[in-house]
C-alpha cells in the first residue's frame, strides 16, 4: 500500500513537467526556474540540519568497539586498529572504510532456526546481499552524478571523461551503455525488490521509505530514456546547463520535454533530500559510535554539560549513619565520634 | 554557535558545498557557453539524411553500418529518400567532413563523449 | 517459572512474520509477564531527595491497570525533555533523523530472534520514539503524518515504551551491524531518562540505585554486614586452600583500591569469583584495600539517568581519595566497565584527588598507559600481565574437570573492546577450552537477556526467550565439546546465565574467571588442593569429603 503510494506519487510528478512544458509552454520556468530554486533549498537545508547535528553536543565517548582495544601490551594482545580504533588517525581510517565500503554492512548476517537432530538450532550466516545491492545502487549514483559535471564545467576535465571512458568500457551499443546506468536501476530495483518481497522489511516501510526509491528509479530512467531513446539534443541541454552555472540563463528551442521531466525529478529529490531519512549522507560521518576514537580510559574527554553539582553521598554522612555497627564490627572509622551509640535514643 | 568537533564539520560542510558550487566558481570566471559552431563542408549543401536524423541518430547509423559492412558484407545504404551511398566512413562521410577537429570534435568534446570509431580507422586531419 | 512452557515449545512458537496489522495499530500486551514491577514509593521519594526533579511522583502503580497515575503535564515533560535531550545527545539527535530502515539490524538482537515481536528488532524499537521526533519536531512529520511514520505524543505511546524500552539490554549489538553506528543502547537510556521524568519507572533498578547510594552496594548490604560476609569467605578461602588470607575494608594508606560488583559478594556463583580475587590479592600481597562504602562496580544509574550514573560513579573516587588510594583496580563486571572506560573519566574526571596515578602493578612494573586518565584497570588486564611476566605458578590441571567456554559480556566486548586479555587468562588456568561458534561471541556476543536492569523474575520468560541465542551457542560447544562450564566477566551475567543455561543448555554451570584462577593458582610448592573454589571435590578425591565436616562447625 505504501509502495502504491509512491509510485502514484511520483507518477503524478513526472505528469507535472509534462504538462507544464508541452501544455503551458513553461519552459524557462522548468527549465531554470525549478533546479535553481531546488539546488539553493538542497543546499541551505543540508547546511541547516548539519548545523542542528553540530550544535548538539557529544557527551561522552561511546565508539561500539568492533574488535580488540589497544592493550597495554599491543604485541601479545593485537589491536583491531580498524574496528576499535585509538587514535585520530586509525579512526579516520575507521570512518573512511564505513563511508567508502559499508563496512558496518558487510558484516551483516543472517539468522535462522532449524530444529537439528538433537535440539534446536539458531544459526547465522554471513549475508551480503544487502551490501551488495547498497553498494551497486551508492556507487553508481555517485559516478553518475559526476560523470554529469560533463554539463556544467567547459572543456570537461579530464577526470570525468576517464569516467566515461571508464563506465562505457564494454561499447555495447551507440551511444554506448554505461555500466553505471545498469548498476543503478539494476540497485534500485534490488533495494525496491527486498522492501516488496521481505516481510519483515516490508513491516517497517514508510511511503517515505519507497518514494526516494521510485523517484530515483524515475530520474533514472528519464536519463536512459533521453540517451538512449529520445537522443534529446545535448549541446542544447549543455547550452542550458552552463547557462545556470554562469547566471547567464538560456532555454534553447530544441531542447525536448524529457529533459524538463528528468530535471523536475532530480530537482525534487534536492528537495526533498535535507528533510528526509536521505540525510543519512552526511550522518553517517557525524555518528558518535562510530567517528571517536576508543580513548577515554587514556585521555580526558569534556561533557559541556558536565554538572558540577552532582556529588557523591558524601561518606561523612555514610559514617554517621552506619557508624555503630562498623565500630563493633571492627571496621575503621574517620570520626570515632559516629562509633558512639546515641545515648538519648532510650530516654 | 558552540559546536562539538565543530572544526572537522565545518571543514566537511565546506569541502561538500564547493566541491558541489564549484562549476558556479569554475563557470563565471569563464565566459558564457554557446553551443559550438560546426564548420560544414563548403561543396555539399546536403548529407545522407536530414540534419534533424543526422544530429540525434548519427550514432547509431554509425554502429548500423560497421555491422552492416564489417560483418553482413552489405555495402550499400538506401536513405529516406531512396538514395542510395557506400557505407564507408572514409569514402563517404569523411568525403565532405574532412576534418574531424572543425567538425566531430567540436560537439563531442563539449559533451564528453569519445567515440571508438578512430581506435581502427584511421584519423583524418585536423586531429591535433 | 512454571507457566513458562518448555524449552522445545517455547523454540518452536517462534514466527519471524509480522502480524498483518501495521505496527502502529498492532496493540501492546500490558498482561503480567510482560513489564517489571515498578518501583516503591519510598524509593522514589528518597532518589528525589537526593536529586530532585528527575522522577515525576512516587506512588503506587499498575503497568496491568488502565490508569497509569500520570502527572496531569506529563506530556509536556515527556515532550520538553525529548527537546532538551536532542540538544544534550548528538546521538539522540543525528540517530532520530539518518534511520533508513534497511533492517541490517533486524535479527541482531537476541530478543527478536527469542520472541519474533517485531518491536524487539531495533529498528523498530527506535521507531516508537522515532514516530514521536517526527510528529512532534520535524515540519515534514507534521504536514505528511502517517506517510512518514510520525505520530504524537499520546498516553498509548507512552506505555509502549515503558513495555519495549525495558525489553532492551543496552548490549549494542544492533549498532555494530547498523551502517551508521545507530545505538539502541542510546534510544534506550534516552526512553527511560523521559519515563522518569514522569515516573514510569522498575523497582529492580530503582531500589538497588537508592541501595547504592545509602550503603554503597546495589543489595543494600550494610557495612558490618559486609564485612561479616567478606569474613565468612575469608573462612572458606581456609578451607580449600590452608591459607588464612587477608581482606582489609576501609583501610587508610594503601595503593590500590579494588572495586568490584556487589553481586559478587552476595551471590553464588559470583562469591567464588570474589574469593578468587582474595586468594590472588593475599599471594601477591598486594597493598590494596576494600571498601564498602564504594562496595559496588556495578552502576545502576546507567540504567536509569545519567545524573544518578554520575552520582552513584562519583564514590569510586571519593572513596580513593578518602583512603588515598593511588588508582583503582575494577573486578569483572560488564556495565561496570561500560561506565568505568567510556563515562567515568568524562563524568567525575575532576574529582579525581592530586595524588592518583597511572595504574602501575607492582608486581610486575607494568604501567597501564591506556587507563591513564580514569586511573582504573581491569582485573583481567592486571591478571593476564602477571601471567605474562610469569608471576603465577598455576596448575591448570585442577581445573580438567572442567570444560570451559567464555562469554563475553556486551559492555566489555562491544563498549570497550576488551576480548583477549580474559581469554588469555583463560587459556592459562585450564587446559580444555573451546569457542562458541563464530558469530556468537566477541565483538558479536550475545546479551544474557539479563542487563540494564531486567536481571528479574517477573519477566523471566522474555529473558529466556531473549537469551535463545546465547543458550543455543551453548548448547552447540556443551554437545561438541562436552562444554560443562561458561566462564564470564560479568556479575550480572553470572546471575542471569544460570537460569539461560538450566533452560537452553541444562548441565552447563556458570563461573567468573578468577573462580578459575584461585583453582589453579600454586600458592606453594607442592601445595595439592582436593576441592575447588565451591568446595566440590576434584578428581581423585571424592571419597575424602563423604564424612568430612566443615572445621567451622565442630563446636556446634
Amino acid at each position: 500500500m505504501n509502495a502504491l503510494y509512491s509510485l502514484l506519487f511520483v507518477f503524478l510528478l513526472v505528469l507535472i513537467p509534462l504538462f507544464g512544458v508541452d501544455a503551458a509552454h513553461m519552459r524557462t520556468f522548468f527549465g531554470v526556474c525549478v533546479p535553481t530554486t531546488a539546488f539553493i533549498i538542497f543546499l541551505i537545508g543540508f547546511v541547516y540540519k548539519v548545523i542542528i547535528w553540530g550544535r548538539s553536543a557529544v557527551p561522552f565517548r561511546i565508539p561500539t568497539t568492533g574488535g580488540q582495544f589497544r592493550s597495554y601490551d599491543p604485541e601479545l594482545f593485537k589491536q583491531n586498529k580498524l574496528d576499535c580504533p585509538q587514535t585520530g588517525a586509525q579512526t579516520f581510517f575507521r570512518m573512511a572504510l564505513e563511508v567508502l565500503a559499508f563496512r558496518s554492512l558487510f558484516r551483516n548476517t543472517r539468522v535462522s532456526l532449524y530444529q537439528g537432530k538433537d535440539y534446536p538450532v539458531v544459526a547465522y550466516k554471513s549475508s551480503k546481499w544487502l551490501w551488495v545491492f547498497a553498494i551497486t545502487f551508492h556507487y553508481s549514483f555517485f559516478i553518475i552524478a559526476l560523470r554529469h559535471l560533463r554539463l556544467f564545467l567547459e572543456p570537461v576535465p579530464f577526470f570525468v571523461n576517464g569516467l566515461d571512458f571508464v563506465d562505457g568500457l564494454l561499447q555495447i551499443g551507440a551511444p554506448v551503455m554505461y555500466l553505471t546506468n545498469v548498476g543503478l536501476v539494476l540497485g534500485v530495483l534490488l533495494l525496491l525488490g527486498r522492501r516488496l518481497v521481505l516481510p519483515r522489511i516490508n513491516y517497517i516501510s514508510y511511503v517515505s521509505d519507497y518514494f526516494p526509491l521510485f523517484l530515483i528509479l524515475a530520474i533514472a530512467l528519464s536519463g536512459i530514456y533521453m540517451r538512449y531513446y529520445a537522443k534529446v539534443d545535448v549541446i542544447a541541454i549543455k547550452e542550458l546547463t552552463m547557462g545556470l552555472v554562469t547566471f547567464s540563463y538560456t532555454v534553447p528551442e530544441t531542447i525536448a520535454a524529457p529533459f524538463f521531466v528528468h530535471v523536475f525529478l532530480v530537482s525534487c529529490l534536492m528537495v526533498y533530500f535535507p528533510f528526509s531519512k536521505l540525510m543519512h549522507m552526511p550522518g553517517v560521518f557525524l555518528s558518535p559510535t562510530r567517528n571517536l576514537p576508543n580513548d577515554t580510559r587514556a585521555k580526558h574527554h569534556v561533557n559541556p554539560w558536565n554538572d558540577p553539582n552532582i556529588k557523591a553521598h558524601a561518606y561523612a554522612d555514610y559514617e554517621k549513619q552506619f557508624g555503630v555497627p562498623m565500630a563493633e564490627a571492627g571496621l575503621p572509622l574517620d570520626n570515632p565520634e559516629n562509633g558512639k551509640a546515641p545515648a538519648e535514643e532510650e530516654a | 554557535m558552540k559546536m562539538q568537533y565543530g572544526f572537522p564539520i565545518i571543514v566537511g560542510l565546506a569541502i561538500f558545498i564547493g566541491l558541489l558550487t564549484a562549476p558556479f566558481a569554475v563557470g563565471t570566471m569563464t565566459k558564457t557557453y554557446k553551443q559550438p559552431e560546426l564548420k560544414l563542408p563548403a561543396n555539399e549543401k546536403k548529407c545522407i539524411e536530414s540534419t534533424e536524423f543526422m544530429r540525434t541518430e548519427h550514432m547509431q547509423l554509425l554502429n548500423e553500418w560497421r555491422d552492416w559492412a564489417l560483418r553482413d558484407g552489405k555495402r550499400i545504404y538506401t536513405n529516406h529518400e531512396g538514395k542510395e551511398f557506400v557505407i564507408s566512413l572514409q569514402n563517404t562521410c569523411m568525403k565532405c567532413h574532412n576534418n574531424k577537429a572543425d567538425f566531430c570534435d567540436k560537439c563531442h568534446d563539449d559533451a564528453g563523449v569519445s567515440p571508438y570509431c578512430w581506435d581502427c580507422h584511421i584519423q583524418p586531419e585536423g586531429l591535433k | 517459572m512454571s507457566d513458562i512452557p518448555k524449552a522445545d515449545e517455547l523454540f518452536k512458537s517462534i514466527d519471524y512474520n509480522p502480524p498483518t496489522t501495521g505496527w502502529m495499530e498492532t496493540p501492546v500486551d500490558f498482561s503480567p509477564g510482560h513489564w517489571c514491577y515498578p518501583a516503591k514509593p519510598e524509593k522514589i521519594e528518597y532518589m528525589d531527595s537526593k536529586l530532585p526533579g528527575l522522577w515525576g511522583p512516587a506512588r503506587e502503580w499498575l503497568p496491568s491497570n488502565d490508569d497509569w497515575k500520570l502527572p496531569p503535564n506529563w506530556k509536556e515533560i515527556v515532550v520538553n525533555g525529548f527537546r532538551e535531550r536532542l540538544k544534550k545527545f548528538r546521538t539522540l539527535q543525528v540517530y532520530m533523523d539518518i534511520c533508513v530502515r534497511c533492517g541490517a539490524c533486524a535479527d541482531k538482537c537476541h530478543y527478536f530472534i527469542g520472541s519474533g515481536d517485531p518491536k524487539n528488532m531495533p529498528v523498530l524499537r527506535a521507531e516508537l520514539m522515532r514516530s514521536v521526533y517526527r510528529g512532534e519536531f520535524t515540519l515534514a512529520g507534521k504536514i505528511l503524518g502517517n506517510l512518514t511514520g510520525s505520530r504524537v505524543m499520546e498516553e498509548d505511546v507512552l506505555k509502549e515504551w515503558f513495555i519495549y524500552f525495558y525489553q532492551c539490554t543496552q548490549c549494542r549489538r544492533c549498532s555494530l551491524y547498523c551502517p551508521y553506528g545507530i545505538d539502541t543502547a542510546e534510544m534506550t537510556m534516552m526512553a527511560r531518562e523521559l519515563m522518569h521524568l514522569v515516573g514510569l519507572n522498575t523497582n529492580w533498578i530503582m531500589e538497588p540505585v537508592a541501595n547504592c547510594n545509602i550503603t554503597g552496594n546495589h543489595l543494600g548490604i550494610q557495612p558490618h554486614a559486609f564485612k561479616d560476609i567478606v569474613d565468612f569467605m575469608v573462612d572458606d578461602i581456609e578451607e580449600v586452600t590452608g591459607r588464612k588470607v587477608k581482606a582489609p575494608l576501609n583501610e587508610h594508606g594503601h595503593e590500590i583500591l579494588f572495586i568490584t560488583p556487589s553481586g559478587d559478594v552476595f551471590a553464588d556463583p559470583g562469591i567464588y569469583t570474589f574469593m578468587g580475587y582474595l586468594l590472588l590479592f593475599d599471594y601477591l600481597d598486594l597493598d590494596y584495600t576494600l571498601s564498602t562504602y564504594a562496595s559496588e562496580g556495578g552502576n545502576f544509574g546507567s540504567f536509569t539517568n545519567n545524573e544518578v550514573m554520575k552520582k552513584l560513579n562519583a564514590k569510586m573516587y571519593a572513596e580513593a581519595e578518602r583512603l588515598g588510594c593511588k588508582w583503582i583496580l575494577g573486578g569483572e563486571c560488564g556495565h561496570m566497565w561500560r561506565v568505568v572506560h567510556q563515562y567515568m573519566d568524562t563524568m567525575n574526571g575532576e574529582n579525581q584527588w592530586s595524588g592518583m596515578t597511572t595504574p602501575k602493578s607492582p608486581i610486575t612494573g607494568t604501567v597501564f598507559e591506556t587507563s591513564a586518565a580514569t586511573k582504573m584497570l581491569h582485573i583481567t588486564e592486571f591478571t593476564s600481565d602477571l601471567i605474562k611476566h610469569n608471576k603465577l605458578k598455576l596448575d591448570p590441571s585442577r581445573n580438567d574437570h572442567l570444560r570451559v567456554t567464555f562469554h563475553d559480556s556486551c559492555n566489555p566486548a562491544r563498549g570497550m573492546g576488551l576480548l583477549e586479555e580474559p581469554r588469555y587468562v583463560l587459556k592459562h588456568v585450564c587446559n580444555n577450552y573451546f569457542e562458541m561458534p563464530e558469530g556468537t561471541t566477541r565483538e558479536q556476543t550475545f546479551c544474557c537477556a539479563g542487563g540494564a536492569g531486567l536481571n528479574t523474575d517477573e519477566i523471566m520468560e522474555i529473558r529466556l526467550r531473549g537469551g535463545l541465542p546465547r543458550g543455543n551457542a551453548l548448547r552447540y560447544v556443551q554437545e561438541k565439546h562436552g562444554v560443562n562450564l561458561m566462564a564470564c566477566i560479568c556479575a550480572i551475567d553470572r546471575a542471569t546465565l544460570i537460569p539461560l543455561a538450566d533452560y537452553w543448555a541444562p548441565g552447563v554451570g556458570i563461573s567468573g574467571v578468577h573462580e578459575l584462577v584461585a583453582n589453579a593458582l600454586v600458592l606453594e610448592e607442592g601445595e595439592v588442593r582436593t576441592m575447588d573454589m565451591r568446595q566440590e571435590p576434584l578428581p581423585g578425591f571424592e571419597d575424602e569429603d563423604d564424612d568430612w565436616t566443615p572445621p567451622n562447625m565442630e563446636d556446634a
